[in-house]
């Protein structure tokens, strides 16, 4: 697009006003703002002592977890859409035949590094079986790299610490359970 | 010349051309979607997938009369004056209630269906489909049937085109496969006690258009939206059918055989399909290793690693000091690889003796009823290389090119003080015998996959490619020269031949066979057919020598 382009309206910048000249509005109107957070009630924490508080869990996209079924299996077929979904390449499946007659397949290992993830909620969006979720966990930390990829067992585990606290979200969002 | 009319466009076909509308609309740029028909299987029209208006036109007053009901596509032969109607209402209502009918009894369990992302049933529904299914969801399972020991049925998400059925008894001739029942409850299976069993069995999994029969090979290891796909060609015998080697992160996943008329038609035999494995075998070799001080490894001297940069000149230095050398050319090597190689060999020693390497020959060639013929003779290139060592002028007084027992020969004759065998085969070929033919040598060079009795013995040990991790030509039985680029790097850094010749030739730059293959043709009669561009489906090499 040109600058001569008949589509292009141009407008002047309007000339300063005395007030505008004058800096002073603008100075109380900044005071303003500084005094109005003086005494506003404080929304920061003092973090770790105090633990920030998560509006609502179901929508937080903290630390992922793989739910279990009823038998108290993985739930996850190893269909692999989550690792299509994810945007950070940081999913790896392992698929193999189930050994159950009602499934045919399962994942064999499944990993996440949490290192590259970034933490965008696609994995849940995609699973078809509502196996994987994001929880509200979210101070993860590590002391190696290697620490930092969960494996299918340690994600697991991170439903059972926390299926208590929130239930799988497929319950309360109408989903299929 | 006959003229067809595709939705009111006008297409001429070939005055003795056999197409059906499907064929003929296709030319017209309409594609009519279709499950049964296959174009190199015999016609059933039974799925009505392909259903479209048809009508004739009058030659003379060209008024086109329409046949008041809708015909199957496959079964319609195209003919002068034939008029062509894929998008109209009624075709495409047609359309989607044959897909409405299909996914009833289908179990849709896409997510963990291996056909996901190539699938027919998808493909078709998401474009002639509607969007609500009317009926109840069926269980998210398929019951699972063995039929063989490379394939399994998934036998809900069969949708009866028979196209598996008509295979085993046109093409393999083998008649495996049957339909047993009748109406709502056809299925799919094998005669009791007669599993599918024959060696193209595979190709079943290929022309199924849904997920129903699953490549127990490839089965839950890859979602095939993964795989990057790079025309090859198969290096399991010397038919050399045209294949595509699909790959993700240079681990390769599965072969399927690529159209083509003049070599495999549309199909490719066990063999060549699941003989890929050997490419990611642990026990491959992965260094270029050198005896220390030369010796011979079977003195049980230490060996040193060589860099990849260093092994070119140390090679030639070994092999000029050695004096006379013999080399084998292996039939699995590209005709531009075997070129370089005998252009090194005969820069190191002028009278450098150039062989075929070792042939495999297993069993006798086995033609199939459709036609395919699996060859005895385990190698894709031998015609290539012995063109090559002509070009050299390595024939003996009879004209004819020394073969591997030539140049055993020629060793044991005491004619040779060093050797450089190539190799490169799948599997073992050389045993402890043969091998002692070489033990008098000063300097023997092999350069193979795998250790053997030979490598055991040799001063330089270098590690070889495999057949996807090459690029360049196979000339087939046939005498067909195909042209494929690498479709994966080797492990651990390894080069390939031609990369290692290349810069043993003092060429700079990444090896680029396609200038190499200039060269060739530009150098001799029997290769001149390779100076153009060589279309996907490979060229004729004796056409051009008639010329
Ligand atoms: S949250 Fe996003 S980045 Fe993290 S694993 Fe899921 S899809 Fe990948
Ligand atoms: S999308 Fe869900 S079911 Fe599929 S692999 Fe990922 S976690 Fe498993
Ligand atoms: S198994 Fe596949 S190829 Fe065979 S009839 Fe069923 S859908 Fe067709
Ligand atoms: S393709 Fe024509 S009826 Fe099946």
């Amino acid at each position: 697009m040109k600058p001569s382009d008949p589509s292009i309206t141009w407008i002047d910048e309007k000339p300063l006003g005395l007030a505008e000249r004058l800096y002073l509005p603008l100075f109380i109107q900044g005071l303003t703002t500084t005094a109005r957070h003086l005494v506003s009630p404080k929304v920061t924490v003092s973090y770790p002592e105090q633990r920030p508080k998560v509006g609502n869990p179901l929508i937080y996209r903290g630390v992922h977890r793989l739910n279990r079924d009823e038998e108290g299996r993985v739930k996850c077929v190893a269909c692999f859409l989550c690792a299509t979904a994810c945007p950070a390449h940081c999913i790896d499946i392992v698929a193999t035949e189930s050994p159950w007659p009602d499934r045919e397949k399962y994942p064999e290992s499944f990993q996440i590094d949490e290192l590259r993830c970034i933490f965008c909620g696609m994995c849940e969006e995609a699973c078809p079986v509502d196996a994987i979720e994001l929880t509200s966990l979210l101070d993860l930390t590590g002391k190696s790299r290697e620490e930092m990829i969960f494996d299918k067992e340690k994600l697991l585990s991170v439903y059972d610490m926390t299926k208590d606290a929130e239930p799988m979200k497929s319950d309360s969002l109408g989903g299929t359970l | 010349m006959p003229t067809v009319i595709v939705d009111g466009k006008e297409i001429e076909i070939g005055a003795d051309e056999r197409l059906n509308c499907i064929e003929a609309a296709r030319r017209g740029g309409a594609e009519i979607p279709h499950y049964c028909w296959h174009p190199g299987l015999t016609v059933v029209a039974s799925c009505r997938m392909c259903l479209i208006e048809t009508g004739s036109r009058d030659a003379a007053t060209g008024k086109v009369t329409m046949v008041p009901k809708l015909v199957p596509a496959c079964q319609t032969p195209a003919k002068d004056g034939t008029v062509i109607v894929t998008e109209s209402q009624l075709v495409k209502e047609s359309r989607a209630r044959v897909e409405e009918a299909l996914l009833i009894d289908h179990p849709i369990d896409c997510p963990i269906c291996d056909k996901a992302g190539e699938c027919l049933l998808q493909d078709y529904h998401f474009e002639h489909g509607q969007p609500e299914r009317r009926a109840d969801l069926h269980p998210f399972t398929s019951r699972k049937r063995e039929m063989g020991s490379t394939v399994t049925l998934f036998v809900d998400r069969c949708v009866m085109c028979t196209r598996c059925v008509r295979f085993t008894r046109e093409i393999s001739g083998s008649a495996e496969l049957m339909v047993i029942n009748r109406g709502a409850k056809e299925e799919i299976d094998v005669f009791p006690g007669f599993p599918l069993e024959n060696k193209l069995s595979g190709n079943v999994v290929d022309l199924c258009p849904v997920g129903a029969l699953g490549d127990k090979d490839f089965l839950y290891q890859q979602r095939v939206w993964f795989l990057k796909a790079e025309d090859n060609v198969c290096g399991g015998c010397a038919t050399g059918c045209s294949i595509r080697t699909e790959h993700n992160q240079d681990t390769v996943y599965r072969l399927k055989p690529r159209e083509n008329p003049h070599v495999n038609k549309w199909w490719m035999c066990d063999d060549g399909r699941y003989g890929w494995h050997h490419l990611h075998d642990p026990s491959r070799l992965v260094e270029a290793r050198r005896a220390a001080g030369g010796r011979a490894r079977r003195e049980g001297g230490a060996d040193d690693t060589i860099e990849w940069s260093d092994v070119g000149r140390r090679l030639r230095d070994d092999l000029g000091a050695a004096g006379r050398l013999a080399v084998a050319v292996s039939p699995m090597l590209t005709t531009e690889e075997a070129w370089m190689l005998c252009a090194v060999a005969r820069s190191i020693d002028p009278q450098a003796f150039l062989a075929v390497g070792h042939v495999p020959i297993d069993g006798a060639d086995e033609t199939y009823p459709g036609g395919f013929t699996i060859r005895a003779e385990k190698c894709p290139n031998r015609l290539g290389v012995e063109g090559v060592i002509a070009v050299f002028g390595g024939v003996d007084a009879a004209g004819r090119v020394p073969g591997w027992n030539a140049l055993l020969d020629h060793v044991r004759a005491g004619e040779a003080d060093a050797a450089w065998i190539t190799a490169a085969y799948p599997g073992g070929w050389i045993d402890e015998e043969t091998a002692e033919a070489f033990a008098s040598l000063s300097c023997l060079v092999v350069q193979d996959l795998f250790e053997s009795p030979l490598s055991r013995m040799a001063v330089w040990k270098l590690p070889a490619a495999g057949f996807a991790e090459r690029a360049g030509t196979w000339v087939n039985a046939a005498h067909r020269a195909q042209v494929f680029q690498q479709a994966i790097r080797p492990p651990a850094g390894v080069w390939p031949e031609g990369r290692l010749y290349w810069s043993m030739l003092g060429r700079r730059g990444l090896y680029d066979a396609e200038a190499v293959r200039r060269q060739i043709a530009d150098s001799s009669p029997t290769f001149a057919a390779l100076a153009g561009d060589v279309p996907a489906t490979g060229i004729d090499l004796r056409i051009q020598q008639l010329a």
